[in-house]
Protein backbone atom coordinates (compact mmCIF):
# COMPACT_ATOMS: atom_id res chain seq x y z
CA UNK A 1 0.00 0.00 0.00
CA UNK A 2 2.88 2.33 0.19
CA UNK A 3 3.82 2.12 -2.85
CA UNK A 4 0.46 2.99 -4.10
CA UNK A 5 0.52 5.57 -1.89
CA UNK A 6 3.16 7.10 -2.84
CA UNK A 7 2.46 6.98 -6.94
CA UNK A 8 -0.86 8.33 -6.42
CA UNK A 9 0.85 11.46 -4.20
CA UNK A 10 3.16 11.73 -7.42
CA UNK A 11 0.18 11.44 -9.89
CA UNK A 12 -2.13 13.92 -7.82
CA UNK A 13 0.97 16.76 -7.81
CA UNK A 14 1.16 16.73 -11.75
CA UNK A 15 -1.71 19.06 -12.38
CA UNK A 16 0.36 21.68 -10.02
CA UNK A 17 3.57 20.67 -12.28
CA UNK A 18 1.98 21.96 -15.50
CA UNK A 19 0.25 25.00 -14.29
CA UNK A 20 4.22 25.81 -12.48
CA UNK A 21 5.31 25.00 -15.63
CA UNK A 22 3.46 27.10 -17.42
CA UNK A 23 3.24 29.84 -15.57
CA UNK A 24 6.95 30.36 -15.78
CA UNK A 25 7.30 29.30 -19.55
CA UNK A 26 4.30 31.77 -20.05
CA UNK A 27 2.43 29.08 -21.58
CA UNK A 28 -1.07 29.52 -19.87
CA UNK A 29 -2.47 32.00 -22.99
CA UNK A 30 -3.27 35.08 -23.56
CA UNK A 31 -4.92 35.40 -19.68
CA UNK A 32 -2.69 33.46 -17.32
CA UNK A 33 -4.71 34.87 -14.26
CA UNK A 34 -7.78 33.00 -15.83
CA UNK A 35 -5.86 29.95 -16.82
CA UNK A 36 -4.44 29.35 -13.43
CA UNK A 37 -7.60 29.84 -12.06
CA UNK A 38 -9.64 27.93 -13.66
CA UNK A 39 -6.93 25.06 -13.72
CA UNK A 40 -6.59 24.83 -9.99
CA UNK A 41 -10.96 25.04 -9.58
CA UNK A 42 -11.36 22.13 -12.00
CA UNK A 43 -8.48 19.77 -10.67
CA UNK A 44 -10.25 20.98 -6.83
CA UNK A 45 -13.44 19.47 -8.46
CA UNK A 46 -11.62 16.51 -10.22
CA UNK A 47 -10.22 15.44 -6.84
CA UNK A 48 -13.54 15.98 -5.23
CA UNK A 49 -15.26 13.17 -7.17
CA UNK A 50 -12.28 11.57 -7.50
CA UNK A 51 -12.39 10.95 -3.65
CA UNK A 52 -15.46 10.32 -3.82
CA UNK A 53 -15.88 7.56 -6.39
CA UNK A 54 -13.53 5.43 -3.69
CA UNK A 55 -16.43 4.03 -1.97
CA UNK A 56 -18.20 2.90 -5.30
CA UNK A 57 -14.58 1.75 -6.60
CA UNK A 58 -14.65 -0.43 -3.29
CA UNK A 59 -17.70 -1.78 -3.76
CA UNK A 60 -17.38 -3.03 -7.28
CA UNK A 61 -14.22 -4.28 -7.30
CA UNK A 62 -13.77 -5.59 -4.01
CA UNK A 63 -10.40 -3.79 -3.52
CA UNK A 64 -10.97 -2.90 0.26
CA UNK A 65 -7.52 -1.19 0.49
CA UNK A 66 -8.80 1.60 -1.66
CA UNK A 67 -9.97 3.38 1.18
CA UNK A 68 -6.84 4.23 2.41
CA UNK A 69 -6.06 6.11 -0.71
CA UNK A 70 -9.34 8.31 -0.11
CA UNK A 71 -7.86 10.79 2.73
CA UNK A 72 -4.71 11.38 0.63
CA UNK A 73 -6.95 12.33 -2.39
CA UNK A 74 -9.47 14.27 -0.55
CA UNK A 75 -6.68 16.45 0.62
CA UNK A 76 -5.81 17.19 -2.77
CA UNK A 77 -9.10 18.27 -3.68
CA UNK A 78 -8.49 20.84 -0.68
CA UNK A 79 -5.19 21.98 -1.54
CA UNK A 80 -6.37 22.69 -5.24
CA UNK A 81 -9.33 24.44 -3.49
CA UNK A 82 -7.02 26.32 -1.43
CA UNK A 83 -5.28 27.50 -4.77
CA UNK A 84 -7.70 28.78 -6.85
CA UNK A 85 -9.04 30.92 -3.43
CA UNK A 86 -5.58 31.92 -3.63
CA UNK A 87 -5.88 33.03 -6.92
CA UNK A 88 -9.12 34.52 -6.90
CA UNK A 89 -7.89 36.17 -3.76
CA UNK A 90 -4.76 37.76 -5.10
CA UNK A 91 -4.86 38.12 -8.98
CA UNK A 92 -8.50 38.88 -9.01
CA UNK A 93 -9.69 40.49 -5.90
CA UNK A 94 -6.19 41.77 -5.61
CA UNK A 95 -6.45 41.64 -1.92
CA UNK A 96 -9.27 44.35 -1.78
CA UNK A 97 -10.59 42.80 1.34
CA UNK A 98 -14.12 44.85 0.59
CA UNK A 99 -15.36 43.84 -2.48
CA UNK A 100 -14.34 40.12 -1.85
CA UNK A 101 -16.83 39.86 1.07
CA UNK A 102 -19.35 41.87 -0.82
CA UNK A 103 -18.83 39.14 -3.38
CA UNK A 104 -19.18 36.71 -1.09
CA UNK A 105 -22.18 38.04 0.24
CA UNK A 106 -24.09 39.62 -3.43
CA UNK A 107 -22.64 37.13 -5.81
CA UNK A 108 -24.58 33.10 -5.21
CA UNK A 109 -22.03 31.56 -7.43
CA UNK A 110 -19.24 32.57 -5.48
CA UNK A 111 -21.68 32.26 -2.12
CA UNK A 112 -22.17 28.62 -3.19
CA UNK A 113 -18.19 28.26 -4.18
CA UNK A 114 -17.26 29.83 -0.62
CA UNK A 115 -19.49 27.31 1.14
CA UNK A 116 -17.64 24.53 -0.49
CA UNK A 117 -14.68 25.57 0.34
CA UNK A 118 -15.75 26.35 3.79
CA UNK A 119 -16.89 22.86 4.52
CA UNK A 120 -13.34 21.39 2.92
CA UNK A 121 -11.47 23.46 5.32
CA UNK A 122 -13.64 21.83 8.31
CA UNK A 123 -13.38 18.20 6.51
CA UNK A 124 -9.04 18.97 6.03
CA UNK A 125 -8.89 20.02 9.39
CA UNK A 126 -10.96 17.08 10.88
CA UNK A 127 -8.80 14.73 8.63
CA UNK A 128 -6.34 13.45 11.39
CA UNK A 129 -6.97 10.34 13.33
CA UNK A 130 -6.92 12.87 16.82
CA UNK A 131 -9.98 14.50 15.33
CA UNK A 132 -11.41 10.99 14.45
CA UNK A 133 -11.09 10.08 17.78
CA UNK A 134 -12.31 12.79 19.45
CA UNK A 135 -15.19 13.36 17.37
CA UNK A 136 -16.30 9.71 17.50
CA UNK A 137 -19.72 8.82 15.65
CA UNK A 138 -20.17 12.61 15.07
CA UNK A 139 -16.89 12.39 13.03
CA UNK A 140 -19.06 10.16 10.15
CA UNK A 141 -21.82 12.80 10.06
CA UNK A 142 -19.39 15.75 9.92
CA UNK A 143 -17.60 13.90 6.82
CA UNK A 144 -20.79 13.38 4.90
CA UNK A 145 -20.72 17.31 4.35
CA UNK A 146 -18.23 16.11 1.23
CA UNK A 147 -21.29 15.65 -0.74
CA UNK A 148 -22.87 18.59 0.22
CA UNK A 149 -19.03 20.38 -1.22
CA UNK A 150 -19.29 18.55 -4.10
CA UNK A 151 -22.95 19.90 -4.83
CA UNK A 152 -22.38 23.31 -3.85
CA UNK A 153 -19.03 23.06 -6.03
CA UNK A 154 -20.57 21.91 -9.01
CA UNK A 155 -23.56 24.58 -8.80
CA UNK A 156 -20.55 27.27 -8.57
CA UNK A 157 -19.39 26.09 -11.72
CA UNK A 158 -23.54 26.36 -13.25
CA UNK A 159 -23.72 29.45 -12.28
CA UNK A 160 -20.47 31.02 -13.45
CA UNK A 161 -20.90 30.13 -17.07
CA UNK A 162 -22.24 32.06 -19.38
CA UNK A 163 -24.30 30.03 -21.77
CA UNK A 164 -22.48 26.72 -23.03
CA UNK A 165 -23.42 24.40 -19.88
CA UNK A 166 -21.97 21.12 -21.15
CA UNK A 167 -19.11 20.99 -18.93
CA UNK A 168 -20.71 21.48 -16.09
CA UNK A 169 -23.13 19.13 -16.19
CA UNK A 170 -20.95 16.81 -17.08
CA UNK A 171 -19.47 17.08 -13.51
CA UNK A 172 -23.09 17.23 -12.60
CA UNK A 173 -23.63 13.87 -14.18
CA UNK A 174 -20.36 11.95 -12.73
CA UNK A 175 -21.79 13.41 -9.31
CA UNK A 176 -25.28 11.63 -9.45
CA UNK A 177 -23.54 8.53 -11.13
CA UNK A 178 -21.42 8.18 -8.05
CA UNK A 179 -24.39 8.97 -5.73
CA UNK A 180 -26.53 6.36 -7.68
CA UNK A 181 -24.02 3.22 -6.93
CA UNK A 182 -23.71 3.92 -3.51
CA UNK A 183 -27.70 2.63 -2.89
CA UNK A 184 -28.39 0.22 -0.98
CA UNK A 185 -27.72 -3.21 -3.71
CA UNK A 186 -30.88 -4.40 -3.47
CA UNK A 187 -32.65 -0.90 -4.15
CA UNK A 188 -30.93 -0.65 -7.59
CA UNK A 189 -32.11 -4.38 -8.32
CA UNK A 190 -35.42 -3.41 -7.66
CA UNK A 191 -35.76 -0.48 -10.24
CA UNK A 192 -35.98 -1.69 -13.69
CA UNK A 193 -32.95 -0.40 -15.69
CA UNK A 194 -34.56 2.05 -17.65
CA UNK A 195 -35.40 3.77 -14.75
CA UNK A 196 -31.90 3.76 -13.53
CA UNK A 197 -30.87 5.42 -16.65
CA UNK A 198 -33.03 8.32 -16.69
CA UNK A 199 -32.09 9.25 -12.99
CA UNK A 200 -28.19 9.03 -14.64
CA UNK A 201 -29.42 11.59 -17.29
CA UNK A 202 -31.62 13.68 -14.64
CA UNK B 1 -6.26 60.50 -17.13
CA UNK B 2 -7.66 60.27 -20.93
CA UNK B 3 -5.28 58.22 -22.81
CA UNK B 4 -7.45 58.74 -26.36
CA UNK B 5 -7.93 62.32 -28.29
CA UNK B 6 -10.25 61.42 -30.98
CA UNK B 7 -9.50 63.59 -34.30
CA UNK B 8 -6.77 65.69 -32.60
CA UNK B 9 -3.48 63.60 -32.34
CA UNK B 10 -0.34 65.48 -33.26
CA UNK B 11 1.75 63.91 -36.01
CA UNK B 12 4.52 63.25 -33.66
CA UNK B 13 2.23 60.36 -31.42
CA UNK B 14 1.58 58.46 -34.67
CA UNK B 15 4.06 55.97 -35.33
CA UNK B 16 4.73 54.94 -38.81
CA UNK B 17 3.54 51.55 -39.70
CA UNK B 18 6.79 50.25 -41.35
CA UNK B 19 8.55 51.66 -38.51
CA UNK B 20 6.44 49.62 -35.90
CA UNK B 21 6.15 46.30 -37.77
CA UNK B 22 9.76 46.96 -38.18
CA UNK B 23 9.77 47.30 -34.24
CA UNK B 24 7.65 44.11 -33.70
CA UNK B 25 9.31 42.42 -35.77
CA UNK B 26 12.48 42.50 -33.82
CA UNK B 27 10.79 42.48 -30.45
CA UNK B 28 9.08 38.95 -31.73
CA UNK B 29 12.41 37.90 -33.18
CA UNK B 30 14.19 38.42 -29.69
CA UNK B 31 11.24 36.93 -27.89
CA UNK B 32 11.06 33.54 -30.20
CA UNK B 33 14.54 33.52 -29.90
CA UNK B 34 14.58 33.76 -26.12
CA UNK B 35 11.48 31.00 -25.90
CA UNK B 36 13.68 28.70 -28.28
CA UNK B 37 16.57 28.71 -26.08
CA UNK B 38 13.87 28.17 -22.80
CA UNK B 39 12.14 25.45 -24.67
CA UNK B 40 14.56 23.61 -26.86
CA UNK B 41 13.93 23.80 -31.25
CA UNK B 42 11.12 22.44 -31.62
CA UNK B 43 9.25 24.29 -29.41
CA UNK B 44 10.66 27.79 -30.14
CA UNK B 45 9.34 27.03 -33.89
CA UNK B 46 5.78 26.29 -32.57
CA UNK B 47 5.57 30.24 -31.13
CA UNK B 48 7.10 31.63 -34.21
CA UNK B 49 4.25 30.09 -36.57
CA UNK B 50 1.86 31.74 -34.64
CA UNK B 51 3.39 34.73 -33.88
CA UNK B 52 2.19 36.83 -37.08
CA UNK B 53 1.41 38.86 -38.78
CA UNK B 54 2.29 38.25 -42.22
CA UNK B 55 0.26 35.45 -42.97
CA UNK B 56 -2.57 37.37 -44.05
CA UNK B 57 -3.31 39.39 -47.05
CA UNK B 58 -2.17 42.79 -46.42
CA UNK B 59 -4.57 45.81 -46.85
CA UNK B 60 -3.68 49.00 -48.39
CA UNK B 61 -4.13 51.93 -46.48
CA UNK B 62 -5.48 55.06 -48.30
CA UNK B 63 -5.70 57.58 -45.32
CA UNK B 64 -3.48 57.92 -42.37
CA UNK B 65 -6.60 57.17 -39.79
CA UNK B 66 -6.84 57.85 -36.39
CA UNK B 67 -3.76 56.07 -33.89
CA UNK B 68 -4.39 55.55 -30.46
CA UNK B 69 -1.76 58.26 -29.27
CA UNK B 70 -0.03 56.36 -26.22
CA UNK B 71 -2.33 53.24 -26.66
CA UNK B 72 -0.15 50.24 -27.17
CA UNK B 73 -1.35 47.47 -29.10
CA UNK B 74 -1.63 44.31 -27.72
CA UNK B 75 0.67 41.20 -29.31
CA UNK B 76 -1.18 40.25 -32.49
CA UNK B 77 -0.80 36.12 -31.17
CA UNK B 78 -3.10 37.29 -27.77
CA UNK B 79 -5.75 38.95 -30.18
CA UNK B 80 -6.14 36.19 -32.23
CA UNK B 81 -6.08 33.39 -29.61
CA UNK B 82 -8.17 34.54 -27.12
CA UNK B 83 -11.52 34.97 -28.80
CA UNK B 84 -15.11 35.03 -27.86
CA UNK B 85 -16.59 33.78 -31.09
CA UNK B 86 -19.24 30.93 -30.17
CA UNK B 87 -19.68 29.79 -33.78
CA UNK B 88 -16.38 28.72 -33.60
CA UNK B 89 -16.23 27.19 -30.58
CA UNK B 90 -16.93 27.92 -26.79
CA UNK B 91 -13.49 28.17 -25.52
CA UNK B 92 -11.34 31.17 -25.45
CA UNK B 93 -8.98 29.07 -27.67
CA UNK B 94 -10.97 27.33 -29.75
CA UNK B 95 -12.40 29.98 -32.41
CA UNK B 96 -8.47 29.95 -33.71
CA UNK B 97 -7.99 26.27 -33.54
CA UNK B 98 -11.54 26.26 -35.82
CA UNK B 99 -10.90 28.90 -37.66
CA UNK B 100 -10.48 26.83 -41.16
CA UNK B 101 -14.26 25.95 -40.55
CA UNK B 102 -15.13 29.98 -41.74
CA UNK B 103 -15.16 30.25 -45.20
CA UNK B 104 -15.04 33.71 -45.75
CA UNK B 105 -15.46 33.41 -50.04
CA UNK B 106 -17.30 33.74 -51.89
CA UNK B 107 -18.73 36.60 -49.38
CA UNK B 108 -21.74 39.56 -49.98
CA UNK B 109 -23.18 41.61 -47.59
CA UNK B 110 -27.01 42.06 -47.45
CA UNK B 111 -28.27 45.71 -47.06
CA UNK B 112 -32.21 45.82 -46.69
CA UNK B 113 -34.98 47.53 -44.38
CA UNK B 114 -35.55 51.33 -44.85
CA UNK B 115 -33.60 52.45 -46.76
CA UNK B 116 -33.82 53.72 -50.78
CA UNK B 117 -30.79 51.73 -51.95
CA UNK B 118 -30.63 48.59 -50.55
CA UNK B 119 -28.72 46.06 -51.85
CA UNK B 120 -26.34 43.42 -51.79
CA UNK B 121 -22.39 44.41 -51.70
CA UNK B 122 -19.46 42.12 -52.72
CA UNK B 123 -16.71 41.53 -49.75
CA UNK B 124 -14.14 42.51 -52.47
CA UNK B 125 -15.85 45.71 -53.57
CA UNK B 126 -16.04 46.40 -49.65
CA UNK B 127 -12.25 45.75 -49.52
CA UNK B 128 -12.17 48.53 -51.99
CA UNK B 129 -13.40 51.31 -50.45
CA UNK B 130 -11.21 53.89 -48.60
CA UNK B 131 -9.94 51.89 -45.67
CA UNK B 132 -7.63 53.24 -42.59
CA UNK B 133 -6.17 52.09 -39.32
CA UNK B 134 -7.83 52.53 -35.76
CA UNK B 135 -5.81 51.66 -32.62
CA UNK B 136 -9.06 50.84 -30.42
CA UNK B 137 -9.28 49.93 -26.53
CA UNK B 138 -11.56 46.84 -26.54
CA UNK B 139 -13.61 45.87 -23.46
CA UNK B 140 -14.94 42.55 -22.93
CA UNK B 141 -18.02 42.33 -20.63
CA UNK B 142 -15.95 39.15 -18.94
CA UNK B 143 -13.30 42.43 -17.86
CA UNK B 144 -10.86 41.62 -19.80
CA UNK B 145 -9.72 44.33 -22.24
CA UNK B 146 -7.14 44.81 -25.48
CA UNK B 147 -5.86 47.46 -27.73
CA UNK B 148 -6.49 46.29 -31.15
CA UNK B 149 -4.87 48.17 -34.28
CA UNK B 150 -8.13 47.77 -36.72
CA UNK B 151 -8.16 48.29 -40.39
CA UNK B 152 -11.79 49.24 -42.16
CA UNK B 153 -14.05 52.13 -42.45
CA UNK B 154 -16.25 54.48 -40.39
CA UNK B 155 -19.37 52.86 -40.60
CA UNK B 156 -21.67 55.87 -40.77
CA UNK B 157 -20.38 56.63 -44.31
CA UNK B 158 -20.77 53.16 -45.35
CA UNK B 159 -24.31 53.41 -43.90
CA UNK B 160 -25.28 56.32 -45.88
CA UNK B 161 -24.34 54.98 -49.31
CA UNK B 162 -27.29 53.02 -48.91
CA UNK B 163 -29.47 56.24 -48.11
CA UNK B 164 -31.79 55.52 -44.77
CA UNK B 165 -34.51 56.73 -44.43
CA UNK B 166 -36.90 58.82 -41.91
CA UNK B 167 -38.28 55.45 -40.69
CA UNK B 168 -34.90 53.79 -40.21
CA UNK B 169 -34.19 54.76 -36.31
CA UNK B 170 -31.99 51.26 -35.39
CA UNK B 171 -29.44 48.87 -37.78
CA UNK B 172 -29.90 44.97 -37.25
CA UNK B 173 -26.68 43.35 -37.89
CA UNK B 174 -26.79 39.70 -38.39
CA UNK B 175 -23.28 36.97 -38.54
CA UNK B 176 -23.22 34.46 -41.05
CA UNK B 177 -25.55 31.33 -40.08
CA UNK B 178 -24.05 27.70 -41.28
CA UNK B 179 -24.32 24.95 -38.63
CA UNK B 180 -23.17 22.44 -41.29
CA UNK B 181 -19.57 24.35 -41.50
CA UNK B 182 -19.87 26.21 -37.96
CA UNK B 183 -18.91 24.01 -35.14
CA UNK B 184 -20.85 25.87 -32.58
CA UNK B 185 -23.79 26.61 -34.79
CA UNK B 186 -24.75 22.73 -34.39
CA UNK B 187 -25.89 23.46 -30.61
CA UNK B 188 -28.17 25.98 -29.73
CA UNK B 189 -26.05 27.44 -27.09
CA UNK B 190 -27.81 30.82 -28.71
CA UNK B 191 -30.17 31.64 -30.60
CA UNK B 192 -28.91 31.41 -34.38
CA UNK B 193 -27.82 33.39 -35.89
CA UNK B 194 -26.03 35.60 -33.87
CA UNK B 195 -27.58 39.14 -33.91
CA UNK B 196 -26.54 42.70 -32.51
CA UNK B 197 -28.20 46.03 -33.02
CA UNK B 198 -27.56 50.09 -32.92
CA UNK B 199 -29.43 52.92 -32.56
CA UNK B 200 -29.24 55.12 -35.86
CA UNK B 201 -27.34 57.83 -33.82
CA UNK B 202 -25.10 55.35 -31.88
CA UNK B 203 -24.06 53.98 -35.98
CA UNK B 204 -23.91 57.06 -37.01
CA UNK B 205 -21.02 58.43 -34.68
CA UNK B 206 -17.48 58.79 -36.42
CA UNK B 207 -15.72 56.11 -33.71
CA UNK B 208 -18.22 53.27 -34.94
CA UNK B 209 -16.31 51.54 -37.42
CA UNK B 210 -16.53 48.28 -40.07
CA UNK B 211 -13.00 46.14 -39.38
CA UNK B 212 -11.48 44.73 -42.39
CA UNK B 213 -8.22 43.78 -40.59
CA UNK B 214 -6.01 44.22 -37.61
CA UNK B 215 -2.18 44.64 -38.13
CA UNK B 216 -2.65 45.59 -41.28
CA UNK B 217 -3.85 42.54 -42.43
CA UNK B 218 -7.19 41.06 -43.01
CA UNK B 219 -8.87 39.69 -40.32
CA UNK B 220 -8.22 35.93 -39.38
CA UNK B 221 -11.31 33.80 -38.89
CA UNK B 222 -11.23 34.40 -35.21
CA UNK B 223 -11.60 37.74 -35.04
CA UNK B 224 -14.68 38.06 -37.19
CA UNK B 225 -13.50 37.65 -41.03
CA UNK B 226 -14.24 39.35 -43.46
CA UNK B 227 -16.03 41.69 -41.79
CA UNK B 228 -17.21 42.91 -38.32
CA UNK B 229 -18.92 45.65 -36.49
CA UNK B 230 -16.43 47.48 -33.24
CA UNK B 231 -18.18 49.79 -31.50
CA UNK B 232 -14.97 51.04 -28.72
CA UNK B 233 -17.07 52.24 -26.35
CA UNK B 234 -19.35 49.21 -26.18
CA UNK B 235 -18.70 45.73 -24.53
CA UNK B 236 -17.36 43.25 -27.08
CA UNK B 237 -20.22 41.64 -27.94
CA UNK B 238 -22.06 44.59 -29.88
CA UNK B 239 -18.88 44.43 -32.21
CA UNK B 240 -20.52 41.38 -34.24
CA UNK B 241 -18.51 39.47 -36.55
CA UNK B 242 -18.54 37.67 -39.73
CA UNK B 243 -21.72 40.06 -40.75
CA UNK B 244 -24.02 38.87 -43.48
CA UNK B 245 -26.90 41.18 -43.38
CA UNK B 246 -27.51 44.77 -42.16
CA UNK B 247 -30.98 45.83 -41.93
CA UNK B 248 -32.52 49.35 -40.91
CA UNK B 249 -35.26 49.03 -38.87
CA UNK B 250 -38.10 51.36 -37.01
CA UNK B 251 -37.92 48.98 -33.82
CA UNK B 252 -34.88 48.43 -31.45
CA UNK B 253 -33.63 45.10 -32.77
CA UNK B 254 -33.31 42.32 -29.73
CA UNK B 255 -29.75 41.80 -29.52
CA UNK B 256 -28.09 37.48 -29.03
CA UNK B 257 -27.59 37.66 -25.53
CA UNK B 258 -29.91 40.35 -24.40
CA UNK B 259 -32.29 37.22 -25.91
CA UNK B 260 -30.29 34.56 -24.05
CA UNK B 261 -29.99 36.13 -20.52
CA UNK B 262 -31.88 40.18 -20.69
CA UNK B 263 -30.89 40.45 -16.36
CA UNK B 264 -27.23 40.24 -17.57
CA UNK B 265 -26.99 41.76 -20.91
CA UNK B 266 -28.67 44.49 -22.30
CA UNK B 267 -29.33 46.42 -25.88
CA UNK B 268 -27.38 49.03 -25.28
CA UNK B 269 -23.98 47.16 -23.01
CA UNK B 270 -22.11 50.46 -22.71
CA UNK B 271 -18.75 49.89 -20.32
CA UNK B 272 -19.49 51.46 -17.26
CA UNK B 273 -17.41 50.84 -14.44
CA UNK B 274 -20.63 51.97 -11.94
CA UNK B 275 -23.16 49.36 -13.46
CA UNK B 276 -22.20 45.84 -12.48
CA UNK B 277 -22.44 42.51 -14.15
CA UNK B 278 -25.09 40.81 -12.20
CA UNK B 279 -22.07 38.06 -10.99
CA UNK B 280 -19.32 40.45 -11.38
CA UNK B 281 -18.13 43.92 -10.99
CA UNK B 282 -17.49 46.02 -13.52
CA UNK B 283 -14.88 48.14 -11.58
CA UNK B 284 -11.73 47.06 -13.14
CA UNK B 285 -10.04 45.09 -15.99
CA UNK B 286 -7.50 42.80 -16.93
CA UNK B 287 -5.45 43.82 -19.96
CA UNK B 288 -4.25 40.61 -22.13
CA UNK B 289 -0.77 40.09 -22.76
CA UNK B 290 0.81 41.93 -19.02
CA UNK B 291 1.40 38.46 -17.48
CA UNK B 292 0.17 36.67 -14.53
CA UNK B 293 0.85 39.50 -12.26
CA UNK B 294 0.08 42.21 -14.26
CA UNK B 295 -2.72 43.62 -12.55
CA UNK B 296 -5.83 45.21 -13.37
CA UNK B 297 -6.61 48.65 -14.78
CA UNK B 298 -9.48 50.68 -13.88
CA UNK B 299 -12.66 51.10 -16.22
CA UNK B 300 -13.43 54.52 -17.47
CA UNK B 301 -16.78 54.96 -18.33
CA UNK B 302 -17.69 54.32 -22.01
CA UNK B 303 -14.50 52.60 -21.99
CA UNK B 304 -12.30 55.98 -21.92
CA UNK B 305 -14.35 57.59 -24.93
CA UNK B 306 -16.87 59.47 -22.79
CA UNK B 307 -15.43 62.94 -24.10
CA UNK B 308 -16.94 61.87 -28.16
CA UNK B 309 -19.79 59.88 -27.10
CA UNK B 310 -21.50 60.84 -23.97
CA UNK B 311 -23.60 63.16 -25.38
CA UNK B 312 -25.41 60.05 -27.35
CA UNK B 313 -26.61 59.24 -23.93
CA UNK B 314 -27.42 62.50 -22.06
CA UNK B 315 -30.34 62.21 -20.02
CA UNK B 316 -30.76 58.38 -19.83
CA UNK B 317 -30.63 56.44 -16.97
CA UNK B 318 -27.49 54.35 -17.85
CA UNK B 319 -28.00 52.04 -15.15
CA UNK B 320 -31.70 51.23 -16.35
CA UNK B 321 -30.59 51.14 -20.27
CA UNK B 322 -27.34 48.94 -19.55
Amino acid sequence: MTKWRIVVFLVSLLPLAAMVWGALHDRLGANPAEALSHESGSWALRFLLITLSITPLRRLTGWRKAVLLRRMLGLFSFFYACLHFLVWLWLDREFAWGGMLADIATRPYITVGFLSFLILIALALTSNMFSMRRLGLRWKGLHRLVYAAALLAILHFIWLVKADLMQPLIYLGVFVVLMLLRLPRKAVMRKPRRMVKKQVVA
Amino acid sequence: MREYRYGRIKPSGITDQHVWLKRRQLIKAGMAAGAGLLLGGANGQAMAAVAGPGNNRKIPLSGEGVDGGVLVPTEYEHITTYNNFYELGYGKETPAENAAALKTRPWSVKVSGECTKPGIMDIEDILKLDQEERIYRFRCVEAWAMVVPWVGFPLGEFLKRFEPTSRAKFVEFETLYDPEHLPGQKRMVLDWPYREGLRMDEAMHPLAFMATGLYGEVLPGQNGAPLRLVIPWKYGFKSIKSIVSIRFVEKQPLNSWNAAAANEYGFYANVNPRVPHPRWSQERHRVLGKGIFGGKEDTLLFNGYAEEVASLYSGMDLRKYF
